[in-house]
């Protein structure tokens, strides 16, 4: 079998991937996400205190990089959905690159935000 | 992936498009307030509006993840088709129950 690699330095081959990888990233995500809004559940003071515990900066940080993978994501999508439903057109690779500059953006804002 | 689950997975991302970017924007929000439990708490708690919007967001998130996931141990992990469909529908279901469950806790007073 012959592997045909040299798509892999394109763009949007890495686009593909981010899309891929930010995707399985937040799934794995989400249950914890779930679990820790459950908290509520056994009162006010708990979920308090998950995010008191939360104001640590590597948490802080790790938010921002979730934050970057959401973002990165709806945008990734959103390139996805244009291209399958809409007539093509010239310049995917600038949006790809729009579509990661505008989440490095949103997750600076958040990031200047919490700190 | 079949065609069943590709529709699926573009329907369901074309309605979480809007509710990302009202939860993000609530996100930024949220850390600018530098809210506490009993700040978030007091606008979700009662909130048909919040009820609704994340009810309809977990139900989104939780079959689109799930076709995600399918699709990636389908065509990354040794996994054969039919376990990778298993293990996403156990995901997916596990994700609704926890997000359904989630949304009860800071809906719910």
């Amino acid at each position: 079998m012959i592997l045909r690699t040299k798509h892999r330095g394109s763009a949007l081959w890495l686009a593909a991937v981010v899309h891929r990888l930010s995707g399985l990233l937040l799934a794995i995500f989400l249950p914890l996400h779930f679990l820790a809004l459950g908290l509520a559940l056994n009162g006010e003071e708990k979920l308090e205190g998950f995010l008191r515990w939360s104001d640590q900066p590597l948490v802080k940080l790790a938010e921002s990089g979730l934050v970057f993978l959401l973002a990165v994501h709806l945008l990734g999508g959103l390139r996805v959905l244009v291209i399958e439903n809409f007539d093509w057109h010239d310049g995917q690779k600038q949006l790809a690159t729009i579509a990661a500059a505008v989440s490095a953006v949103i997750a600076f804002i958040f990031l200047v935000r919490i700190f | 992936m079949n065609v069943r689950l590709y529709v699926w997975q573009r329907l369901t991302a074309a309605v979480m498009a809007p509710l990302v970017l009202v939860h993000i924007a609530v996100i930024l929000y949220a850390t600018r307030q530098e809210m506490t439990a009993a700040d978030i708490l007091s606008r979700t708690r009662g909130s048909i509006a919040w009820a609704s919007f994340y009810a309809l967001f977990v139900a989104a998130a939780s079959i689109h993840a799930s076709i995600g996931v399918r699709n990636v141990l389908a065509e990354w992990s040794p996994l054969s088709d039919r376990r990778a469909g298993l293990f996403a529908v156990i995901f997916g279901l596990a994700l609704l129950a926890l997000g359904f469950r989630a949304v009860a806790a800071v809906v719910l007073t």
